[in-house]
């Protein structure tokens, strides 16, 4: 009974449907790992706790010990001999009782509470880990995994692996405990018996281990068919809007339904199969009872010798009725075990996907050279300062000991860059530029042609093998990453809001920007007026990316966060798609203004938005065909003009 | 809540019922076990064989019927629990198809997503543990007391006295930890946003250097879903503490009792106590006291389905505020529309009108272009032509009728809408083009395409037509994924065709050619142009240009430029450079 309830609540998930995907197989070393994963955090815990379970599966037996030591020293000579001869033994019985129960509810009361603490430290810790790991990943890891995949591993991984520290370890090491004390009190007791048992625990065994595979195998199946289903209801979700608009919602029924009987049909057959293994172990264990009764009664009442650890001995009735009490407590842990054994390898599955993330490769930084507050002497050369001057400079150490300061301008030079996502399709071949700071340049060009690849080499979203990209002179590579980055601002054409208020989605630009200072920016983003006609203005509470603003709002909120941040270098990459085009024209006006003094790279949809460039590179597969200001490719009448009158598709 | 979730158990009633009884089967032949063993172990010590053999076959047997009624109990609880999920997905899918658009705003599509999937399994999980435990524990508790009296009703009083205590230690522990989960359930959403948030704005995360920033804010949160589940967990623990603490100390009682009882009366011929009684008796306390328990876990647990319950009725108990009237005309005349003095809000509470005061009429085949700022509600306009919205005030015609009057699917199927954020669904091309008809042909399909300009790419694929879409169209690019829903939408072949912005990625020759065969091939179909490019529209035979949910300008292009409105700006600005 108290096994099946244990099953019900291993079943019930906590976060989205489980498991998605295939799982890894069990690795090697993957106990071990995360072991270690405890103890770092927890020796003391665990071993507090490792002794807690000892001694509390200890005192459980000791029960069914007493109850022998009633009959035979207690009751049975008590009754041939009266009351008052035995009532001493009784309390001396009594007394040993309740120290055994004593330390055994200490203990039941210490280890679980721990266990709170160890199983939800580790996996705090794991979250942690992965979170933090997972903000170093290179952005080609996001590129190439499938966010759904990476979710899972924060839910429905780490809650497994949660399971698995929380109640299947314990669980195992309880059960295994008792059942190693359990034979160890049989054989003191008696051989004969203890043989009877094992081959009837044996035989259950076989009995339910089976039957425990099988539901695990349709567990699993469980857990596909879910995600099938998953899969389709999101699909159909966020396609709802479109459903509705071609009447569609009878044939998204219809498939609804298809896969709802299949889900039925896998999952009332798992459950079956889990909820039938209580009745099955518990009878089982009954009608072995019986077994055991009555052979243990003709062993006793043939009188057989009994053979025991400590020596040969008569077999008591006692002996008799205490096995009868301990086989069950045995069935009942062996019964504990096979139900545990499927948790415990999703467990370590999830466990093992939990590792592969910790496991990625961080993104690579080898830069040495770093951003700095300087202050410009009065010879001109520059001093660093720790005090926010308005000037910065790279720090740049050279390997003879030397250090020299170059002022941050924003020049941006990429010299033959070749550049491929995959080493066998070049995406960039041969480009190079030279972009001199306070520039603007704009890269047009239709789908693939590789102005989104150019931005993410210049701030190195993606890094090429040889230094070909230098910022104000200096190799890129030799850059910190995150002093490169601070330096150039981004606005990418799919906007992400944060949760929080308006405010903070701005001063996510610069954490120590003043309210004063975001609302500046947002003036000068147009974004203003919009912020100060929603309900809270700019407290106003942004959720789910945004979910209650237009498309165009979310842009210019994504404009004036790149304002705040006040960089010298900017990243425009399609920013301004979805504003229309009096909008746009507000837009370009507040960037112009933004622009001013920065060297600005655009890849702009519309044409109208790059014409007072001061060139503009047309990339054709990877290669620049065409680069010049509006005029002079205006003049040369070849793929601008033809893109410009709108003869081609651009995106 | 309770009512709305049981009308999904239906057909699995019969289930749910036999599940309950079966387990009273299983219950009563479990009660007896201990009662037999009693026997069987008295037998044994007056080595009674004939009693020993006669009461170990009775055990075996009650055993076996235990089996069965518990197997009988478990698949019906199976089929009960999963049926009733199945049904309550089933409802809620339905549910949600008959959402109107201002419906679909209320419920964010994860959050559709959660409800159908974990809170439902949640629930599930919850209503076979129920029908389970809701007869096994009082009966087990029940038959327990009463077999132990039958035995010595002084002893089991040991039992009867310690239940309230142990009860009103569940019951307390159980509303404790009941508010601390529903805390934790908000949290750890919150969380998982967290790293929703941060796996899709990786980009933005890193360009602003803010990796740090982030982790720090994860970390904050995690430590207090941390918390938060520590104390629920440790809550839990004492469960098992104080079970064992009450049960050691009804054993040491019923040991001492049960010893001096057997023994003071044990030179009776009939004795009120025996040594199998008392080991029996054991049975019964262990019985009585794990029922109690269990009670308290069935109590946590349905807490927790709780929440989830309260989140699927919020579906269930939706009403779609569109109806769709079934019994409405089912034939839509023409393609002539007609706004009279049409007002809409998108809810009761909004200050403001997103239209005011829409007067507009349009003869079947005619081509209206629309142009307006962001947020001057272009969208809201034609969404109210196929009744993705209902009027506030006003009247929307179609064919010379109210909108209303109208069976909606017979309305829709005859305005087609190319939305803004168009979805293209997981299949192939031929089955995304489907969606329009379900019965196209292929030649009918390539002449959508063909019109809609998207033949010359798809042709260019190497499966062509049967080229598999990934979901969302991830696949195919923005100005791809324009044309092929515009196909979509004219193999419905309707009255009235409306394009919402839906060739913004498209270049101006092929949006030009678009347009071309629009007027070629479905000279009849009234179609509504919303669109940035001045391009886009210029040639429609009335433009009307939105401004803060108003028509501010109405006209031909020339019209509209000689007025040097606000169409002639936006004019001025798209077309300068081209002569330049």
């Amino acid at each position: 009974m108290a096994e099946n309830e244990n099953r019900n609540r291993n079943q019930r998930p906590m976060g989205r449907g489980m498991a998605m995907g295939p799982r890894p197989k069990l690795k090697k070393g993957i106990v071990k790992r995360l072991l270690g994963y405890i103890f770092k955090y927890y020796t003391p815990h665990i071993i507090v706790v490792a002794i807690c379970l000892l001694v509390s599966s200890l005192s459980s037996i000791a029960m069914s010990v007493i109850m022998q030591r009633l009959i035979d020293e207690v009751i049975n000579p008590g009754l041939s001999s009266g009351w008052s001869s035995v009532v001493g033994t009784l309390t001396a019985i009594i007394t040993t009782i309740i120290c055994i129960y004593g330390v055994g509810i200490l203990c039941t009361f210490i280890y679980p509470r721990l266990m709170a603490i160890v199983t939800q430290g580790t996996q705090k810790h794991l979250r942690d880990d992965m979170f933090s790991k997972m903000q170093s990943l290179p952005i080609k890891y996001f590129d190439t995994h499938a966010h759904g995949d990476i979710m899972s591993t924060y839910t429905n991984d780490t809650d497994a692996t949660r399971q698995l520290i929380g109640q299947s370890i314990p669980s195992l090491i309880t059960s295994s405990v008792s059942i190693v004390s359990l034979t160890i009190v049989m054989l003191s007791y008696s051989v004969w018996l203890f043989l009877l048992v094992i081959v009837s625990i044996l035989l259950t065994v076989m009995i339910t281990g089976n039957l425990g595979m099988k539901a695990g195998k349709f567990m699993m199946g469980q857990q596909k068919t879910l995600a099938k289903e998953e899969g389709f209801v999101e699909e159909m979700m966020t396609g709802l809007k479109v459903v509705k608009v071609f009447t569609h919602e009878d044939e998204a029924k219809n498939k609804f339904e298809e896969l709802n009987n299949e889900l039925f049909r896998v999952s009332s057959e798992a459950n079956k199969n889990g909820n039938i293994l209580g009745p099955i172990t518990n009878n089982v264990g009954n009608i072995f009872y019986v077994v055991v009764a009555t052979i243990g009664g003709m062993l006793f009442a043939l009188n057989v010798k009994n053979v025991c650890l400590t020596g040969v001995q008569p077999l008591t009735l006692g002996i008799v009725v205490t096995f009868l009490g301990m086989f069950r407590q045995m069935s009942q842990m062996v019964g504990q075990i096979t139900q545990q054994i499927t948790m415990v390898a999703m467990g370590f599955a999830g466990c093992a996907r939990v590792f592969e993330l910790i496991d990625e490769e961080p993104e690579k930084d080898e830069g040495y050279v770093e951003l700095v507050n300087v202050v410009r002497n009065a010879d001109g050369s520059l001093s660093e300062t720790k005090e926010h001057s308005n000037l910065w400079a790279w720090k740049h150490p050279h390997s003879d000991g030397t250090t020299t300061y170059t002022e941050l301008k924003g020049c941006i030079e990429l010299e033959m860059v070749d550049f491929g996502y995959v080493p066998e399709k070049l995406v960039l071949e041969d480009v190079s530029l030279r972009a001199e700071a306070g520039q603007k340049f704009a890269f047009v060009g239709a789908t693939g042609a590789g102005k989104t690849t150019i931005t993410n080499l210049i701030n190195r979203f993606y890094d090429i093998p040889d230094g070909k990209i230098r910022f104000d002179g200096i190799n890129v590579s030799k850059i910190k990453k995150p002093d490169l980055r601070r330096s150039l601002g981004l606005v990418l054409q799919e906007v992400n809001l944060f949760t929080g208020t308006v405010m903070d989605n701005i001063r996510y630009g610069r954490l120590d920007a003043t309210d004063e200072e975001c609302i500046e920016a947002a003036k000068l983003a147009n974004a203003h007026d919009f912020i100060t006609r929603l309900p809270e203005g700019y407290a106003t509470m942004l959720t789910g990316n945004g979910a209650s603003l237009s498309q165009g709002q979310r842009q210019l909120l994504s404009i004036a966060r790149a304002a705040v941040a006040n960089t010298p270098a900017m990243i425009l990459d399609e920013a301004t798609s979805s504003i229309d085009t009096r909008t746009e024209a507000l837009v370009q006006d507040g960037m112009d203004k933004l622009m001013k003094g920065r060297t600005v790279f655009v890849i702009a949809h519309r044409l109208s938005t790059v014409r007072n460039s001061d060139s503009i590179i047309v990339l054709e597969k990877g290669h620049i065909i065409e680069r010049g200001t509006h005029d002079e490719l205006i003049a040369m009448k070849k793929t601008y003009y033809q893109l410009y009158t709108g003869a081609f598709e651009l995106d | 809540m309770i009512k709305t979730l049981t009308k999904s158990i239906r057909e699995y009633k019969k289930h749910a019922i036999l599940t309950p009884i079966f387990m009273c089967g299983e219950v009563s032949m479990e009660t007896m076990i201990p009662f037999i063993m009693a026997l069987l172990i008295d037998s044994l010590q007056s080595q009674n064989t004939k009693d020993l053999l006669m009461y170990g076959g009775i055990l075996i047997c009650i055993a076996f019927l235990s089996l069965f009624f518990g197997c009988m109990s478990a698949r019906q609880a199976a089929d009960a629990s999963c049926g009733f999920a199945k049904n309550l997905r089933h409802d809620m899918f339905h549910k949600v198809m008959n959402f109107s658009f201002s419906d679909v705003d209320t419920f964010s599509t994860s959050s559709l997503v959660t409800r159908m999937t974990t809170d439902v399994t949640n629930l599930q999980n919850a209503f076979g543990m129920m029908i389970r435990m809701a007869v096994r524990v009082p009966l087990m508790f029940l038959f327990s007391i009463i077999m132990g009296c039958r035995i010595n009703w002084k002893l089991t009083m040991i039992f009867i006295v310690i239940v309230p205590f142990l009860a009103f230690s569940i019951l307390m522990i159980s509303r404790k930890v009941r508010g601390i989960f529903k805390r934790i359930f908000k949290k750890y959403d919150a969380l998982n946003n967290s790293v929703q948030e941060n796996v899709s704005a990786i980009r933005v995360v890193k360009g602003f250097v803010r990796e740090d920033y982030e982790i720090e804010k994860f970390k904050a949160r995690s430590e207090e879903v941390r918390n938060d589940f520590t104390v629920a967990e440790k809550w839990l623990a004492a469960f098992n503490p104080l079970m064992t603490f009450f049960m050691d100390v009804a054993m040491i009682l019923l040991m001492y009792f049960g010893a001096k009882i057997i023994i003071s009366t044990g030179n009776n011929p009939v004795p009120e106590l025996t040594t199998g009684q008392l080991s029996s008796l054991t049975g019964y306390g262990i019985q009585i006291l794990s029922a109690l328990m269990m009670l308290g876990m069935v109590f946590v647990m349905i807490t927790m389905a709780g929440e989830a319950g309260n989140r699927v009725c919020e579906v269930l108990e939706y009403e779609p505020t569109l109806d769709v009237n079934p019994d409405g005309v089912t034939e839509v005349l023409n393609g002539d529309v007609k706004f009279d003095h049409v007002s809409f809000k998108y809810s009761e509470g909004a200050k403001k009108n997103a239209l005011e005061d829409i007067n507009l009429d349009v003869k079947s085949g005619e081509t209206i272009g629309i142009i307006g700022g962001t947020g001057s509600s272009k969208s809201t306009l034609i969404q109210l032509i196929s009744r993705l919205y209902d009027v506030t005030e006003g009247a929307v015609y179609v064919g010379g009728k109210d909108v209303r009057e109208y069976n909606l699917k017979a309305l829709r199927d005859q305005v087609a809408v190319v939305l803004q954020k168009n979805i293209l669904f997981a299949g192939t091309i031929n089955e995304n083009m489907r969606w329009g008809k379900k019965d196209a042909t292929q030649e009918e399909i390539i002449a959508a395409c063909k019109a809609a300009c998207a033949d010359e790419f798809i042709s260019g694929f190497p499966d062509k037509y049967e080229t598999f879409i990934e979901q969302g169209g991830t696949n195919v690019s923005g100005g791809q994924k324009q044309r092929l829903c515009i196909a979509r939408a004219l193999l419905k072949n309707p009255k009235v065709l409306i394009l919402d912005d839906s060739t913004s990625a498209v270049d101006t020759r092929t949006d030009a050619l678009i347009r071309k065969s629009f007027k070629e091939m479905i000279p009849g179909t009234t179609k509504f142009i919303i669109a940035q490019r001045v391009s886009s529209v210029e040639d429609a035979d009335k433009i009307i240009v939105l401004d803060g949910g108003r028509i501010v300008e109405a006209g031909t292009s020339e019209e509209l430029i000689a007025k040097k409105g606000i169409y002639a700006e936006i004019y001025e600005t798209q077309t300068k450079g081209k002569e330049a």
